[in-house]
């Protein structure tokens, strides 16, 4: 139940900014800070959702064979990889390391 | 806005677009198998990429749901996730000049591959053609893959065996990369980096993700306060520096 709760939030959050972007009058959200916090938000959430989801296990931080996937994901991108190859690199490198070190 | 000579080849538009349509399309893949592993079925992940259809709130949800994090923690960090793409529909619903009617229909559609392709169009004709054959293409994708990445993830069993729940990260990753132009974009991601560990182990599963989006207005506020912040190509205020530059779009 709980989990289509959060599904129900999150489509109806989601559609709804999608919607008031294509409703409100230009000005409304042209000024400069509103619009800097906005390029700058998703940044900060990327970032830390990347940390967490590579380094912790529940609450604890766990380093495991993720760290190594993500830093073949980064080498993918610093070399211009196209979006699947990058999340490809990551995956591959998790699993290889974990077929190794069992 | 027109650039010199009748614009852009129809077909080009359509390539163009197909192109990220079916390249991004198919990483809906990703996300079924991620989904799965963090505990949703079938139905719950389908109904995912069906009705919130923006890739990075969606596996935020299924990452904080799956981390134990309440249901509106959870929604809470995928909504803030999907607020970019009120400024994407911003900046559309000028190039587009959509009937008031149709927005409602075309809204679940403005995410950041249909507004990347619709940006770099330079006639109303192909923008909206752009628009429409990334929109189209992705959605039926993305969800095609979605539910084929679902099944397979049940079908292999541990999603951890084959390292899929390092496509999570992988995918924001990828995401963040390009974002990354600047000193204040880098300055943010790494408060935010260390916000969202260090709180890790302190708050509530969900709730660090949400303090670490702090990172944004806290590094904005320092730069405001650095008498040197104007100068360093605040895109959005160059238009009204007086200069000369003609502000365009970018």
């Amino acid at each position: 139940m709980n989990v289509w709760i959060a599904i129900g939030a999150t489509a109806l959050g989601c559609y709804a900014v999608k919607l008031l972007g294509l409703l409100v009058p230009a000005g409304v959200l042209e000024r400069p800070l509103v619009q800097r916090l906005a390029a700058l938000l998703p940044v900060a959430l990327l970032a830390a959702l990347t940390a967490q989801q590579t380094f912790a296990e529940g609450r604890a931080l766990v380093p495991d064979a993720r760290a190594a996937g993500l830093a073949a994901a980064a080498v993918a991108l610093l070399l211009r990889a196209p979006f699947l190859v990058v999340v490809a690199a990551a995956v591959v490198v998790t699993a290889g390391l974990r077929a190794l070190t069992g | 806005m027109y650039r010199s000579g009748s614009g852009k080849p129809d077909a080009a538009v359509v390539r163009d677009a197909l192109g990220v349509g079916v390249a991004v399309g198919l990483s809906g893949f990703a996300f079924g198998v991620t989904s799965a592993g963090s505990g949703l079925n079938l139905l719950q992940t389908c109904a995912l990429s069906l009705l919130v259809f923006t890739g990075a709130s969606q596996f935020a949800l299924v990452g904080a749901l799956a981390a134990g994090g309440n249901p509106f923690t959870a929604a809470a960090g995928a909504f803030f996730l999907g607020v970019r793409n009120a400024f994407y529909g911003l900046r559309l619903s000028q190039l587009l000049a959509l009937p008031r009617a149709v927005r409602p229909f075309a809204a679940q559609w403005v995410i950041d591959e249909t507004t990347a392709v619709a940006l770099a169009q330079p006639t109303r004709r192909s923008v909206r053609i752009g628009f429409t054959v990334t929109g189209l293409s992705l959605y039926v994708l993305w969800n095609l893959t979605t539910l084929l990445g679902a099944v397979g993830a049940q079908a292999i069993g541990d999603t951890r065996a084959w390292g899929l729940d390092a496509a999570g990260p992988a995918v924001f990753l990828a995401l963040l990369a390009p974002m990354l132009r600047t000193a204040t974009e880098r300055a943010v991601a790494g408060a935010a980096v260390v916000l969202g560990l260090g709180l890790l182990p302190v708050l509530p599963a969900g709730v660090p993700v949400l303090a670490a989006a702090l990172a944004a207005p806290v590094v904005l506020f320092l730069e405001g306060r650095r008498p040197a912040a104007a100068a360093r190509g605040v895109q959005v205020d160059a238009p009204r520096r007086a200069d000369g530059e003609q502000g365009g779009d970018r």
